[in-house]
């Protein structure tokens, strides 16, 4: 995997917000991770832990506190005017919210022509017409499909037309921010398929952001776990889920409902104990040491590393330290 | 910890078919809403019509036999008969046709200082909140200062030194609306900004030109339609004090206002003269306040469903 080119590269990266009073709020705390070209990294975490937050200063959208954040060796917040929109070509992103992210007052043929007509990338009007119906054909609607307004379509026919309004400037890089949370889960699967299919015709590099785990790991060649402002761990999805490292995961694994109710039944649960602490106020050292059943005298103060116990996997724990 | 839960194409795919046969086709549009809204209210149904009808008297204005400036000394003070549905005045003059160019007059003012001041108004409040920060700051603080002048007696004092006329009671009477439409407008584009659809068009690249107008403005056309029809209930009414104080339409023209000014001076001898347009200026503005409301409620609720 590492031999490929990497796509996006993260180093550091911080989100800190205003929480008034002069304090701080965390929201991502030195974050760092790459994206190699063509591969789908998965983010998965609690509500409230950054993930969001961390793909959105990732794509620039946010104005980082510190690190570094590079898109095919560009950093992305230093942008000209003119490398921004470029980048805008490059980069696009669904959203979580498929009843918020389309314009209501606009047909299904301008939300996804914008781009089209923004980046000049049809030379006529027949040209633009043409490509806008491929692109819905791609999505899996129709041309009739196009001269509708938006409210006439379901939840998951309006999540396919903001895939497609992304993939009308044919980016190179998609960020899915929960783009299925919003949805029913039979609908959550045709989407997700959709966008694994797109990823092969197209060869994209994907951010996934998602709390449900299983169709994180139907998705993702690798997965990120974030927990409060943290990447904890970082792994191939068939390792995170055969072998997870951090206690962190392990207690996540294990709350993901199985459809066997024998199988369910014999599972050891992990239950954590007391609450997320709050990202204004974290605990010192490592950012779990609160609720972690194997926490050590040393997790209280030092905050562990996100490091490589095994080939292709990263851990952020005390308990991988070498002995 | 294996997931057993096998998703894969062929699973789902009569689902899909059957969805889009289901596809339900429901129309809801800006003018399906207000007709709606409208045919379940009696009072603005009445407003609607009343409206219709004062419009398009004025506007056949011309086709009444008598002139509204001529003086006819003889024929001072005619009680409302068939020739005269209003009477006349002290000068002979048909009343009816004067208070229907009175109402050219009012309404003319009363439409165009709206359209100036939403002009103004939208533009300086899209400004203010799509840009928002310190240029936010100095136009809201602008803004602040036109709300807190007391704008009648400023009106008072702008008319009596510009030279009167229609053009200049139009341009007055917007310079001291145009705030509270740029306070509207800037409520609304600040939460719209943040709103999903904004920002994915500023991820494909769009300039903010662009964004104002094809995302924003349409999407703030309701409160505006609704401040529109209050507004022009107020320019007619603040039209009318000014021609009442006769800083206004300067004589032989009429107007609503001016027209009750005239009256004044008769007022125990011949109500009626000021009865009249007083009650023209009633329902008028009383008919544009109801369609203002109507529209509110038809325009206003958030809830796209």
């Amino acid at each position: 995997m590492s031999n490929r080119p990497v796509e996006l590269e993260v180093k550091h990266l911080c989100k800190y917000y205003n929480a008034g009073r002069k304090r701080l709020l965390k929201a991502v705390d030195d974050v760092s991770f790459d994206i190699y070209k063509g591969e789908t990294l998965g983010i998965v975490g609690e509500s409230g832990c950054g993930k969001t937050t961390c793909g959105k200063t990732c794509i620039g959208m946010l104005e980082k506190t510190g690190g570094e954040v590079k898109f095919q060796g560009k950093d992305v917040h230093t942008l000209s005017k003119k490398e921004r929109f470029d980048f805008s070509g490059k980069v696009q992103m669904i959203f979580q919210d498929p009843y918020a992210s389309l314009d209501p007052h606009q047909k299904v043929y301008d939300i996804v022509a914008e781009g089209i007509r923004i980046h000049k990338l049809a030379k006529d009007k027949a040209e633009e017409e043409h490509m806008v119906l491929e692109l819905l054909d791609m999505v899996g609607l129709n041309a009739e499909h196009a001269m509708r307004n938006v409210h006439e379509f379901s939840g998951g026919q309006r999540q396919r037309i903001g895939i497609a309004r992304a993939l009308a400037v044919d980016p190179e890089f998609l960020f899915c921010d929960e783009p299925i949370s919003a949805l029913d889960v039979s609908i959550q699967a045709q989407i997700i398929n959709l966008l694994m299919k797109l990823q092969k015709e197209k060869h994209l590099t994907m951010l996934f952001i998602a709390h449900d785990l299983s169709m994180v790991k139907h998705i993702s060649d690798r997965i990120g776990v974030m927990y409060l402002g943290n990447m904890v761990e970082l792994s191939g999805s068939s390792d995170l889920y055969r072998k997870p490292l951090h206690p962190y995961t392990q207690a996540l694994l294990s709350a993901v409902p199985i459809a066997d109710p024998k199988a369910s039944r014999e599972r050891k649960k992990i239950m954590l104990t007391g609450d997320v602490p709050s990202p204004v106020n974290p605990p010192a050292g490592c950012r779990f040491s609160g609720r972690c059943k194997y926490c050590m005298s040393q997790c209280f103060d030092l905050k562990p590393e996100l490091k490589e116990v095994e080939a292709g996997h990263y851990v952020a724990c005390h308990l991988y330290d070498e002995k | 910890m294996e997931n057993n839960l096998v998703l894969n194409e062929k699973s789902f795919q009569r689902m899909e078919k059957k969805q889009k046969d289901l596809g339900v086709v429901y129309h809801r549009s800006i003018w399906k809403d207000v007709k709606k809204e409208i045919k379940s209210n009696p009072m603005a149904v009445f407003a609607c019509i009343f409206l219709a009808v004062i419009i398009i008297a004025c506007l056949l204005a011309p086709l009444s036999p008598y002139d509204p400036n001529k003086l006819d000394i003889a024929n001072k003070f005619l009680a409302p008969s068939l020739q005269h549905p209003f009477g006349t005045d002290e000068y002979g003059r048909d009343y009816f046709t004067r208070a229907l160019y009175g109402g050219r007059v009012s309404l003319l003012v009363g439409f165009s200082a709206m359209f100036v001041t939403i002009c103004i108004g939208t533009t300086i409040g899209i400004f203010s909140g799509y840009i928002g920060g310190k240029l936010d700051m100095l136009l809201m603080r602008f803004t602040d200062i036109f709300l807190a002048l007391p704008s009648m007696l400023l009106m008072v004092v702008l008319n009596s030194f510009l030279k009167p006329g229609m053009t200049t009671l139009i341009l007055v009477l917007s310079l001291f609306s145009w705030a509270s439409v740029a306070r509207i407008t800037r409520a609304e584009t600040m939460s719209l900004k943040e709103r999903d659809y904004v920002i994915a068009s500023k991820n494909l690249g769009a300039s903010s030109v662009l964004i104002a107008v094809k995302h924003i403005l349409p999407n703030i056309l309701g409160p505006v339609i609704v401040a529109a029809s209050l507004g022009v209930a107020s320019a007619i009414l603040t039209e009318s004090s000014l021609s009442f104080l006769g800083l206004g339409i300067s004589i032989p023209h009429a107007s609503w206002g001016s027209m009750l000014q005239g009256a004044q001076s008769y007022i125990l001898d011949k109500p009626m003269m000021a009865v009249y347009p007083g009650l023209l200026i009633l329902l008028t503005v009383l008919s544009f306040n109801i369609l203002g409301d109507v529209l509110r409620s038809a325009l206003e609720p958030k809830i796209v469903k």
